[in-house]
């Protein structure tokens, strides 16, 4: 597997060109493999998604007994699984809220972007940027209303901020028209988005059971 | 396959509602980004710092961006991320504050590299 494709994409101009000269300075000191960078591209860039937070969703909504376990303590719950923390610890402290009708929860990181990858993969470009950083703290509904989800005002909204040790993961509520659905059938349907709490999970289309 | 979106509005929320998928959404917008990400995990894999400290550092780059960009206008997350990675480095002293501009000023020199702003 060759890695030597630095320079055949397009001329590199200044973050890039910057990159590829960190990247050239580390290698000389010794300090990298290019293999092993590229390993970490794939693990990320790929193989890692939203599956696994479909996943633990999937479980919680099916087994009772699963859910309470996971909401008193995410880490385990998810380690399960099978799902456990990559470079970094983002799942040192996992905590699943449980979204519900009285109650719309979610996540954001202030500082920067910390976020549980090891069950959403990397984050958004949009959970980055500055505007939902400073933004969904403040205005929260008037946030979620462009992403198109209207909270209604008699429903409490909480911003769990993942700035300190912890990492959340929104437990949306089981759409209707889902009863019989099997762990694989109810995992389609839940997309990254509702387990950051800017999106529900939408009710199945078309005859599905 | 969708399209992608693009991503010149600043607030473009909501727009992409992603089904959860095994096999590669877009995570990085350019392959530099996704190169200057692998290298910050391969070193704190290594044991050169821990993740917390990689963090902190990003943190106060990310903290000092907005100080400067109030309106948030032209915010690109990996920027922050390699300038955060570099001052770490710099900081451990793996290399003197100089040697990247020398090494990107060698680079941009290449014969074929017609550097553009």
């Amino acid at each position: 597997m060759s890695h030597d494709h630095d320079h055949d994409h397009e001329t590199p101009s200044g973050p890039a060109l910057r990159a590829e000269a960190l990247e050239a300075l580390l290698l000389e000191k010794g300090l990298l493999d290019p293999a092993e960078v590229d390993t970490v591209i794939a693990n990320y860039g790929e193989r890692v998604g939203p599956l696994n937070g479909a996943r633990v969703v999937a479980r919680a909504w099916t087994d009772e007994a699963y859910r309470q376990r996971l909401l008193a303590d995410g880490t385990a719950a998810a380690a399960e699984l099978g799902i456990v923390g990559g470079p970094g610890g983002q799942m040192e402290r996992l905590v699943v809220v449980e979204n519900g009708p009285a109650v719309h929860n979610v996540v954001v990181c202030t500082l920067c972007s910390c976020y549980p990858w090891a069950l959403l993969g990397l984050p958004p470009r949009w959970y980055k940027d500055p505007a939902y950083r400073s933004r969904v703290v403040r205005e929260p509904r008037a946030v979620l209303r462009e992403f198109g989800l209207e909270v209604p005002a008699e429903k409490a909204l909480k911003v769990w901020d993942s700035s300190a040790e912890v990492r959340y993961l929104v437990l949306p509520e089981r759409p209707e028209g889902t009863q019989g659905f099997s762990e694989e059938q109810l995992m389609a349907l839940v997309p990254r988005e509702a387990m950051i709490g800017v999106a529900l999970v939408s009710e199945p289309q078309g005859e599905a059971a | 396959m969708a399209s992608q979106k693009s991503s010149d509005a600043r607030l473009q929320l909501g727009t992409e509602v992603a089904p959860p998928t095994e096999n590669g959404e877009l995570v990085f917008e350019a392959p530099w980004e996704a190169r200057i990400f692998a290298m910050a995990h391969h070193l704190c894999d290594a044991g050169l710092y821990s993740w917390d400290d990689f963090r902190d550092a990003l943190i106060a780059e990310i903290a000092q961006w907005d100080a400067a960009h109030p309106a948030g206008e032209g915010y690109v997350y990996y920027e922050r991320f390699q300038a955060a990675l570099e001052a770490l480095l710099v900081n451990r002293g793996l290399f003197a504050a100089g040697a990247l501009e020398a090494e990107t000023a060698k680079l941009a020199a290449r014969p074929h590299g017609h550097d553009h702003p």
